[in-house]
């Protein structure tokens, strides 16, 4: 795999590790000691993390570490208490989430979050809302314009849906549809904001093996095929092990380590953080 | 090219509109050729103005999924403003320019209103908006029974610019069908796609780039334009108009033809609004037990309408089922209608 081999972490001037082929461009997305205190808990401190252009990149770590807050603090669900975040150079701060997906970040969710009583392809449509040129003249008259955007719209969505095969289900509700299928929906539906950076919130979640393997083929062919990044979640360590390039684990909503898969796997405070002092002593 | 005409023509949009037109069709011939009784043609104008409010709150309640239960304020809003415009201008401008006038202004008052209410009162969700608009058209309530311009407690004298169902009923025909004309367009467009992503689900709106307080207020805006150009037809249909009468009983009577209808349904907003405002008239023979039945009537409905078997049979012999059987023959019809069930 040549893309794998150019993905060699090498160090970024800013200190950070992007694969080698991202060296020459700005990163996608960085993000510097962010922080959020919810009360007087502290759900993530200090988490800083740099990934490039088309890096695949993994976030790690044990139940109720502070991945999906990480994950909100990226699209401003929830505003930063300290830090910031650049994408593609410009700073979120004070952004709100649809600004936030219009810089370039699209997601998915834990829990799948369709438009259920929209059809596949409205779904798909929804995520082009900021691409589609319709005016509000144009929608309730349905004239200037209006044909023309539709159709480009019907074309790239059908595109994309055809891209992991649900062209088929394109008239089906969303609601509907079996779980997997619900899954890569969400996927297409994120793809179709036209992102530079996808972050998935455990995308493998209930799926088989099999399907496992179809999901990690596919993430490869959305690096490969729209050249931008994806930032995961997943308990699944052979999917994350075997298609991530940089790997950050987080525990009690601090960074503990950062590296490749191979320096992760075999890392005695992340066998630590997953198994315990105990279980670490064992396995060592 | 033609193609696209073709299937423009035979959508089901088109068939519900086809279905308004044949029935006004009806209606205006019986109207003009003198064979309407009296009773009914005092019905045609309160019925035209409550299809209006009911598909223009149906994208409050039905496409955005929120409960608005101000709807008869945004209505008096407009009514008030198009019949004073209209008093101060019968004697110089030609009915018509003086109602589509009065409706313009109305609505676009009643829109102003929809802005100053929506605009605080958007943050709220749920059961505390419902709460918030139902205090808001409360309070339009009050206000205009205690203005002096709008007649006060009395009420507003109309009787210069009143007119009778034939005069009337043209431009009512036209206010339906551009308040569903526009509603339906809406719904298969890009913003009317955005409205419903809010309704299913805000958050993955959101993280889509759906501004979600944008289209909440348009939404309100909208709804409440076309709700007080219904308004302002309607005040013409009076001798005297007083604000009391349009108080939250309404709003929660429109409400009730929209979700009889089934939320989210232009077509069954529209029979909705036949239905119950025919039906205490039909049932004036037995007067008194007219509330009753009509009360069980509507229990009954419900109860049915939440029923899937009963979904189930009104997709199979709705309008645009039948349509597709005559087209398609009877197979292709049932499958369709089962891919779109939830629609």
């Amino acid at each position: 795999m040549d893309m794998n081999k150019s993905g060699r972490l090498v160090p970024y001037p800013s200190g950070a590790f992007i694969p080698e082929r991202d060296l020459g461009n700005m990163p996608v997305l960085e993000a510097r000691h962010l922080g959020i205190d919810f009360g007087g808990l502290t759900a993530v401190d200090d988490f800083s993390l740099t990934i490039g252009r088309t890096e695949i990149a993994g976030l790690i770590g044990p139940n109720g570490a502070g991945k999906t807050t990480v994950f909100n603090l990226l699209t401003n669900v929830y505003q930063p208490t300290r830090g910031n975040i650049l994408v593609n150079g410009y700073s979120t701060a004070g952004k709100s989430t649809h600004q936030v997906s219009k810089m370039g970040i699209a997601r998915t969710f834990q829990n799948i979050r369709l438009y259920s009583n929209l059809s596949v392809l409205d779904n798909v449509k929804v995520g082009l809302h900021n691409t589609l040129k319709e005016s509000f003249f144009a929608a309730v008259t349905h004239g200037f314009g209006y044909g023309k955007a539709e159709r480009v719209a019907d074309s790239v969505a059908l595109e994309l849906l055809d891209f992991f095969s649900l062209a088929d289900l394109a008239e089906t509700t969303a609601g509907s549809l079996p779980y997997g299928a619900q899954r890569r929906l969400e996927i297409v539906r994120a793809l179709a904001t036209s992102p530079s950076i996808l972050l998935l919130d455990e995308p493998a979640a209930g799926m088989n093996p099999s399907e496992t393997a179809e999901l990690m083929e596919n993430i490869r062919r959305i690096r490969d095929n729209f050249h931008i990044a994806v930032l995961l979640i997943e308990h699944d360590m052979n999917l994350v092990m075997g298609i991530c390039e940089g790997i950050c684990v987080l525990n009690y909503g601090k960074i503990i380590t950062k590296g490749t898969p191979d320096e992760i796997r075999s890392n005695p405070t992340v066998i630590e953080a997953y198994l315990g002092r105990k279980g670490a002593s064992e396995t060592c | 090219m033609k193609a696209n005409l073709k299937n423009r023509l035979c959508s089901k949009n088109a068939v519900t509109l086809y279905f308004i037109t044949a029935l006004y069709l009806v209606v205006s011939i019986l109207v003009y050729g003198g064979w309407a009784s009296r009773h009914l043609s005092s019905m045609l104008i309160s019925i035209s103005c409550y299809i209006a409010m009911a598909v223009s709150l149906n994208l409050v309640v039905g496409m955005l999924g929120e409960l608005s239960l101000g709807h008869a304020g945004f209505m008096s809003v407009g009514l008030f403003a198009g019949c004073l415009f209209s008093i101060y201008t019968v004697g110089t401008l030609p009915l018509i320019v003086r109602l589509p006038g009065a409706m313009l202004l109305g609505g676009s008052a009643a829109a102003l209103a929809g802005l100053v209410v929506g605009l605080p009162a958007l943050r709220l969700k749920g059961d505390y908006l419902a709460i918030v608009t139902l205090g808001c058209g409360e309070i339009i309530k009050n206000v205009i029974t205690n203005l002096n311009i709008t007649g006060g407690a009395l009420g507003l004298n109309t009787s210069t610019i009143y007119s009778g169902t034939k005069t009337l009923l043209p431009y009512a025909i036209a206010l339906v069908f551009i308040t569903v004309l526009v509603m339906m367009n809406l719904k298969k467009s890009k913003h009317g796609r955005a409205i419903m992503a809010i309704r299913d689900n805000r958050i993955a709106a959101e993280s889509n780039g759906v501004d979600v307080t944008y289209y909440k207020l348009v939404v309100f805006v909208l709804s409440a334009f076309f709700a007080g150009a219904a308004g302002a037809i309607y005040g013409h249909s009076f001798a005297n108009v007083k604000a009391a009468t349009f108080d939250y009983n309404m709003s929660i009577e429109v409400l009730v033809i929209v979700v009889l209808g089934g939320m989210g349904s232009i077509n069954g907003a529209v029979i909705a609004a036949i239905a119950l405002k025919a039906l205490p008239e039909l049932l004036r023979d037995i007067s008194d037990y007219r509330m009753l039945v009509y009360s069980v009537l509507l229990i009954l409905i419900m109860l049915l309408n939440s029923s899937p078997r009963f979904a189930d049979m009104k997709g199979r012999w709705s309008i645009g089922a039948m349509y597709k059987m005559l087209r398609y023959g009877r197979k292709a019809a049932v499958e369709t209608e089962v891919s779109h069930g939830h629609e």
